[in-house]
């Protein structure tokens, strides 16, 4: 049970990080779509008896790559939907094949909180740290590659290269989500807190942090309310961060004048 | 002689069969302030994307410095035309001058006190202080302008690129910018090179003229280029040059090949 | 080919039929929505649209009820915290979608530890399109029917207001009303899909065939049949292979239709970029 708080921990402290650029760079339906195809990956993996975990992670990262080429050949929200579709009729191929107990099933996608054992802790932290040391090295160039491309590519960045690397950043974050929140709530985590951040604060390095902050307060609120009712982790993040989107939200509102 | 900080060397990009620059050649020596002059349409964004190596040449070689872009990707910089930025980024005026320091390094550095100090000065340079800490998607178009300016300047370029600066700006508005720029290159002894289609506004500031048509340039001081002679063989065909209260008016004879007249030019019978 | 009893079947009748109606209304739709540049929106409404189909199954209600009320509710809570700049509607599209998520996961296990349905999950998210009740094939073909009306009655509005908020704007048109219609629209047609072949694929008929239209097509009536097209033929093989995968295995485990009709409808994509003739690039 203790393993729950400080999985969740790490999580919503990464989330937030890749978060912040997600909403940034208006990736929100990347952020999206990646966790739901590798949802496929951990149902193909189950089939064939291997980690559910392992087919997360390659499924995540097959999702960002094929997103990232055929984004560059049209529309990215069109590169977007194409490859969440694929994705997501493999795994439907997939669960019809298996034999999945359900409640896995929803576990994958929903989280379940009884789940994180001690052995899932060592590779959650340690990817969680890789995410999170290549985006604070990656901080500069991503943020002025996010906001103004054309300034950064005047600049000698490399922006293709930049798109793909935060991809996959978000892929791997993505594998960490199937002991606490699921792959559908990750992507509450990313995208509700960093919002609610920026309506607190004009400055960049500020938002950033508010962005991890406020996803740790959304989690812990949310492991304790499901403690307490017994309910799915996913639903009272996807309920607090709405909330703290509101407050904040209203916060800035009542501020500005 | 100087190495001049700009060299453009017979560079020619053509699209398929549509040729978009035509050998063009000029330099540019340390502080110059130089006009890119010409009509909509006729070369001069694409010019300035070669030069930045944003774009390839078919042909020719541009020269920062007196070396190739890749050994120079500092030394230019770049004040593009338009930049919509969402209000809702949370990124302060002076936060994105800032970047224009350390938006190209990885790796977390601390800012130290130094690298503030910059920022104000830049900050002030342009007269942004006064909204340094507002959002820059909530800047209007002018201020932003500023703030691009100071983004481009604070990393110490010998050179800055300006996409267009004075299109769709009220007169006054044209005054103050360059105004503005023609102070700050002085105050930073930094070379400029800005595309118009007019010309009038920057004849007080310019040092140097490249008058683009058709692909082709013609480059040297107002007096030098902005001539019947010069322009007339750039053009193809007969134009005449007025002058008016200090105002330039470069007129074609009515043609068939109205797709080669110069844009407008404003005549001010008032000044 | 056809596996023996595929056309004295009921429910395949029921399927084809459904299929059919589903297709058309959302190569419609998908046009549009491509035009508006809003794939994530009809996406995030074919999640929310779960949520109402779990809210359904815990209910005991029907479940068109529950999946169209979902979307709509989505729709109006999307619309409203938008506004015309995109990151204010990206974030606003993820909050919903985050929320509705965690929503759908609490009425499924809801449903799970109170009543004895199994593979709730499954059905909501993916859908069966044999084992929907014929019922629902007038009901969907009404609907239907309601969407493409207005549609065709707001057509021109909506086509300039996509295309250009500000010049809609100056002619006199009420573009935020629009949006709200069209979206709304959208989260009935989504709706619909996510009866028949499960809400996380009723994307796929929605973007998959409007993508693939639009980079043939050369005006909007063309993209809009073609998308109707392309989403029919990919539907009624899908039905027909997946009915057909239920004798390739002696185990008779067959593959969902969901995964035959996006393999088609992504095949077709993959064709619409083989170029057509040997013009030039530029």
């Amino acid at each position: 049970m203790i393993h729950a708080w400080e999985v969740g921990t790490i999580v919503a402290i990464v989330a937030g990080l890749v978060g912040f650029f997600v909403v940034l760079r208006s990736s929100a339906f990347p952020a999206h779509a990646i966790p739901n195809g590798a949802f496929a990956g951990a149902a193909g993996a189950s089939l064939i008896g291997a980690s559910p975990l392992v087919g997360l992670g390659l499924f995540a990262a097959l999702g960002a790559l094929s997103i990232a080429w055929l984004g560059r050949r049209t529309r990215s929200d069109i590169a977007t939907a194409l490859v969440l579709i694929g994705m997501l009729a493999l795994g439907a191929a997939f669960l019809s094949q298996s034999t999945a107990y359900e409640p896995q099933v929803f576990a994958l996608l929903f989280g379940e909180i009884l789940g994180v054992s001690s052995t899932q802790l060592i590779p959650i932290a340690l990817l969680g740290t890789a995410a999170s040391i290549t985006l604070l090295a990656l901080y500069r160039p991503l943020l002025l590659g996010s906001v103004a491309p054309e300034l950064a590519r005047a600049k000698g960045v490399a922006i293709r290269r930049l798109d793909l690397v935060f991809l996959l950043i978000v892929a791997a974050v993505t594998t960490m989500t199937v002991p606490v929140v699921g792959t559908l709530l990750m992507f509450a985590l990313m995208i509700a807190p960093p919002a609610a951040a920026r309506s607190l604060t004009n400055r960049p390095a500020i938002a950033l942090t508010l962005s991890s902050l406020i996803a740790l307060v959304v989690m812990w609120g949310a492991i304790a309310s499901a403690y307490q009712m017994n309910w799915p982790v996913g639903f009272f993040v996807g309920a607090y961060g709405a909330l703290s989107y509101g407050l904040a939200r209203l916060w800035r509102r009542a501020t500005r004048n | 002689m100087t190495t001049p900080v700009l060299s453009v060397s017979n560079v020619t990009l053509a699209y398929g069969d549509r040729t978009v620059l035509d050998d063009v050649s000029f330099s540019i020596a340390p502080g110059e302030f130089t006009g890119l002059i010409g009509s909509n349409g006729v070369g001069k964004t694409t010019l300035l994307r070669v030069i930045l190596g944003l774009e390839k040449a078919s042909r020719g070689e541009v020269l920062i410095n007196g070396a190739t872009r890749s050994r120079s990707e500092r030394a230019v910089g770049y004040v593009p035309q338009r930049v919509s930025i969402d209000p809702e980024v949370p990124l302060r005026a002076r936060d994105f001058v800032a970047l224009g320091l350390d938006g190209h390094r990885f790796g977390l550095r601390r800012r130290q006190a130094g690298d503030h100090a910059l920022v104000q000065r830049y900050l002030k340079a342009v007269d942004a202080l006064a909204f340094a800490d507002t959002r820059v998607g909530e800047l209007s178009g002018g201020e932003l302008q500023r703030v691009l300016i100071a983004h481009a300047l604070i990393s110490q370029p010998s050179l800055v690129l300006l996409d267009e600066p004075l299109a769709n700006l009220d007169p006054r508005s044209v005054q103050e910018i360059v105004a503005l720029l023609h102070r700050v290159a002085k105050e930073f002894n930094v070379a400029l090179l800005l595309s118009a289609h007019e010309m009038n506004a920057l004849l007080p500031v310019m040092d140097r003229i490249v008058y683009l048509t058709q692909g082709r340039c013609a480059s040297g001081t107002t007096d030098e280029v902005v001539r019947a002679d010069v322009l007339s063989e750039l053009y193809g065909h007969h134009v005449d040059v007025l002058r008016l209260h200090g105002r330039v008016l470069v007129v074609a004879e009515p043609s068939d090949d109205v797709d080669h007249l110069p844009s407008h030019a404003t005549l001010n019978l008032d000044n | 080919m056809f596996a023996p009893g595929f056309f004295s079947s009921g429910s395949v009748h029921t399927a084809l039929l459904l299929g059919t109606i589903v297709a058309i209304v959302s190569g419609l739709m998908g046009v549009f929505v491509l035009l508006r540049n809003q794939s994530f929106g009809g996406h995030a409404l074919t999640d929310v649209a779960t949520t109402g189909g779990a809210g359904a199954a815990y209910l005991s209600v029907a479940p068109l009820v529950g999946f169209v009320t979902g979307a709509v509710i989505g729709a109006g809570a999307i619309e409203s915290l938008s506004r015309d700049r995109s990151q204010r509607r990206d974030v606003a599209t993820g909050i919903v979608l985050g929320a509705a998520t965690g929503l759908s996961g609490l009425f499924l296990y809801l449903t799970a530890t109170t009543s004895s349905a199994t593979g709730v999950t499954q059905q909501v998210l993916f859908g069966s399109l044999f084992s929907v009740s014929s019922s629902t094939v007038p009901v969907a073909a009404v609907t239907a029917l309601i969407v493409t009306v207005t549609m065709a009655l707001v057509a021109r509005p909506l086509l300039l207001s996509s295309l250009s908020p500000d010049l809609a704007r100056a002619r006199g048109l009420r573009t935020s009303w629009l949006g709200l219609l069209f979206l709304l629209l959208v989260a009935v047609a989504v709706g619909l899909c996510a009866i028949s072949i499960g809400s996380l694929l009723a994307t796929a008929l929605l973007i998959g065939p409007a993508a693939t239209a639009m980079r043939r097509s050369r005006t909007i009536t063309g993209a809009i049949v073609m998308a109707m097209s392309v989403g029919l033929a990919a539907t009624w093989v899908g039905i027909v292979l997946a009915y057909d995968s239920f004798t390739w295995r002696a185990t008779g485990q067959g593959l969902p239709v969901s995964f035959f009709v996006v393999a088609i409808i992504l095949a077709f994509y993959a064709l619409s970029h083989v170029p057509l003739s040997r013009s030039r690039r530029v």
